[in-house]
């Protein structure tokens, strides 16, 4: 991680709290962006449910680069998909810039995924028929209708060709996934979820799937992100040398936040 | 957008696909085929009977008729006037024709029409079935010198018809020859005296026409008669016809005289010509002579006023008039118990509706060829599917609502639909332009003609593109297979994005 500029990156009082409950006390210098209060979250299985999430509070703050940690199970995962609205609580608020957003109709909970939340995945999720551009222009395509695309098409192909640019495949853009190395499909991964201008990008195991340095080469796209365009970053993993690239890290052990 | 966009890819990547579009493609082309080959056959067929019979047909019920076609023919004017453009009457007989082969005797049952010359021709088409052209202008009953078809010209192209070398010499050159030949013969085999009418037919004068005199064959002719071209005349599998008698040979008919008791009558006749109205029926059954000498034959003359008696009125109705209405009008002006009315329709019902009720089963059997196709399409969209599941978690975690993703499939299935049915309308209209190709290449490779022309009396099979048919067999192929897409594609919108995103 290169030096941090941003002063409110440097957030001294939280880098001591960590692993501890983000509803902290003491007066914060960032606004918080997401914040959820007591969430639950079971999975059916046959008769009987399984707790994943037992009562989660967290709260985090604009521009801010968190890292969820916990063993895999512990339901690191779930709750990132709360959070992206992919998911609905079993009880338990999400909220987005003082917004409850759990329980919005679905139609709501697309747009907000379109617009205002990024999604990376471990296995990257590209769409095997399209090519590396055509993935990174998807949400273009799916926030525009027909016609609002054709019109517009250009500023659109040119922004994921920037985007692509930035994160250093532009070499790669008429290629398929298939063709495209862990490393590279990752970066238009990120490419993707940025295309619509984000304000958080929420990343389950961005580096899973990577050997540590394409993965370190992941983290430090990730990091410029975060302080260049402030962009919240929501990360989940289990790799604590991962994790320590974040401002701060939450640690889930069995649905709870530990500490809390 | 990206709908299109994946559907599109889908189709160009997924070749499972190709396969419900060739289903689609088939049944599609199969339909129009079918559908091209029945429309042709009923049309043919609807003019063909049309053509022999009127519009309307007034009939008396009884086989001896009745008297005074005039003043039936006047009463009907007088009851429907305005939609009436031609009558004709004339008397059907039933009766036995003997056609002599080199002194044999081929026996035929026929049906004899006396139709009246002058004003047939205006109530049916059956002028443009005979083979000499003069007579297809206006019809005589005499012989011509010659002249008389060689090719069906009711076929356009004469390049791919066999010649009827048989005719070139039918007329009276023809008539002369045969006289000739069998003067030469009685002079050969015995005496005069001996000589029968069994033994020789030809030898035999008519007696009514020859009023004590010896009737020459080399420069007289009986009274005419135009034969149905199936009556002396066959078809081989070639597609070549042959003749037993030809325009100039005579032929005696029996038939029942209208008086009682009942009486055969005996009567010669010289072939003028030959009519092909292409409806075997007709053309193996009816024979055509002049409606004064049949009715003088039968004794249907009154010998006080000299007025005929008819056993029915053809009758041609102006363009647009609606033959039911003025049917029944005729049939409630007329006792029922003597006449009845009908359309030609009403005569060949059975015949049509048969027709009409074997185009509705095939349609229906076909259909059922598509909605096959359209199981196909349901069951390999599941397949795809379950295969795109994480494509689909993915869409939606970008941000692509249900309904865009049931758009997809939707799309998906409607362009399958409408690449198949667009392919089968082609395939299908380019078979039905070379159906007679296509069977002529069959019947080469397996040595069975598949179009035979001895049975359908057509050189061709008929066809008739109907272009609302065609457009209502595609509607419906790619309305198959867009149902059959929405049970797949509602699967696939109610995925959990999460599930989806975490298949493997």
């Amino acid at each position: 991680m290169s030096s941090i500029t941003d002063p409110r990156q440097a957030r001294p009082a939280l880098r001591l709290s960590e692993g501890t409950s983000a509803l902290a006390t003491q007066p914060l210098p960032a606004r918080v962006q997401i914040a959820t209060r007591q969430l639950f979250k079971s999975y059916q299985k046959g008769s009987f449910g399984i707790p994943v999430l037992q009562g989660i509070d967290l709260e985090i703050y604009e521009g801010e680069f968190l890292a969820i940690v916990g063993s895999s199970g512990c339901g690191k995962s779930t709750l990132l998909h709360l959070l992206g609205t992919l998911d609905r609580p079993d009880a338990g608020e999400v909220h987005f810039d003082g917004h409850r957003i759990d329980n919005l109709p679905s139609a709501s909970r697309d747009i907000l995924r379109n617009k205002h939340f990024g999604m990376i995945f471990q296995f990257y999720h590209l769409l095997p028929e399209l090519t590396a551009l055509e993935n990174v222009l998807a949400p273009a395509l799916i926030a525009e209708s027909t016609l609002g695309y054709w019109f517009r098409r250009g500023e659109h192909r040119r922004r994921a060709a920037e985007l692509l640019e930035l994160v250093g495949v532009s070499h790669r853009m008429k290629h398929k996934p298939r063709e495209l190395s862990g490393g590279e499909m990752q970066r238009a991964a990120i490419a993707r979820a940025l295309l619509n201008k984000p304000r958080v990008l929420l990343a389950d195991e961005p580096t899973g799937n990577l050997d540590r340095s394409t993965g370190k080469q992941i983290m430090k796209i990730l990091g410029e992100l975060n302080q260049q365009e402030k962009l919240t970053i929501v990360m989940v993993t289990h790799d604590p040398w991962i994790a320590e690239q974040a401002d701060r890290t939450v640690k889930l052990v069995e649905g709870r936040i530990q500490g809390a | 957008m990206y709908k299109l966009l994946l559907c599109w890819r889908y189709l160009r990547t997924r070749y499972i696909a190709l396969v419900c579009i060739v289903s689609v493609m088939l049944g599609v082309a199969t339909m129009i085929v079918v559908n091209s080959v029945m429309a042709g056959f009923t049309h043919e067929m609807q003019a063909r009977i049309n053509g022999m019979l009127g519009d309307l047909i007034f009939e008396s019920r009884s086989m001896d008729g009745v008297l005074d076609a005039d003043a039936h023919m006047q009463k009907i004017k007088g009851i429907a006037g305005d939609s009436i453009i031609g009558m004709s009457p004339t008397v059907h007989v039933p009766g036995l024709m003997y056609i002599d082969i080199n002194d044999q005797l081929l026996t035929r049952q026929i049906t004899m029409v006396g139709i009246d010359e002058a004003t047939y021709s205006s109530v049916s088409a059956f002028g443009d079935y005979l083979q000499h052209p003069k007579n297809r202008e206006q019809l005589t009953f005499s012989l011509r010198e010659g002249g008389y078809d060689t090719f069906d010209h009711q076929l356009p192209d004469q390049s791919e018809q066999q010649p009827r070398t048989q005719m070139e010499q039918a007329g009276w050159w023809y008539r002369k020859q045969k006289a000739m030949l069998k003067k030469q013969r009685q002079l050969i085999t015995a005496s005069p005296s001996t000589e029968s009418e069994h033994k020789n037919p030809f030898g035999v004068p008519a007696t009514d026409e020859g009023e004590g005199r010896d009737f020459d064959m080399a420069t007289e002719q009986h009274v005419g008669i135009v034969m149905g071209i199936g009556v002396c005349g066959y078809r081989t599998a070639d597609g070549s016809d042959h003749f037993v008698a030809l325009p100039g040979d005579d032929v005696r008919v029996s038939f029942p005289a209208a008086t009682l008791p009942p009486k055969a009558i005996n009567e010669h006749y010289t072939i003028t010509d030959f009519y092909e109205s292409k409806m075997s029926e007709y053309d193996s059954s009816f024979v055509f002579v002049p409606l004064r000498a049949l009715q003088k034959s039968r004794g249907m003359i009154d010998p006080t006023s000299g007025v005929g008696k008819f056993t029915s009125i053809q009758i041609k109705l102006a363009p647009g008039a609606n033959a039911e209405s003025v049917r029944d009008a005729l049939q409630n002006a007329f006792p029922a118990q003597f006449y009845m009315v009908s359309t030609w329709r009403d005569k060949q019902g059975p015949l049509l509706a048969a027709v009409n009720m074997e185009t509705a089963v095939l349609n229906v059997l076909l259909f059922m060829i598509i909605a096959v196709a359209g199981f196909g399409i349901f069951a390999i969209f599941l397949m795809i599917v379950v295969e795109k599941t994480r494509d689909i978690g993915i869409l939606k975690s970008l941000g692509a609502s249900g309904s865009g993703v049931m758009g997809i499939f939707l799309g998906y299935g409607l362009s399958l639909g409408i690449v198949g049915s667009g392919v089968g309308l082609l395939l299908g209209l380019s078979f039905v332009a070379n159906i007679n190709e296509i069977a002529d290449l069959l019947g080469r490779i397996t040595g069975q003609p598949v179009f035979d022309p001895s049975v359908y009396y057509f050189y061709k099979i008929p066809t008739i593109v109907a272009p609302f048919t065609v457009t209502w067999i595609c509607v419906g192929a790619v309305l198959i297979a867009v149902l059959a897409s929405v049970f797949p594609a509602l699967r696939a919108a109610n995925l959990h994005p999460v599930r989806a995103l975490r298949y493997e």
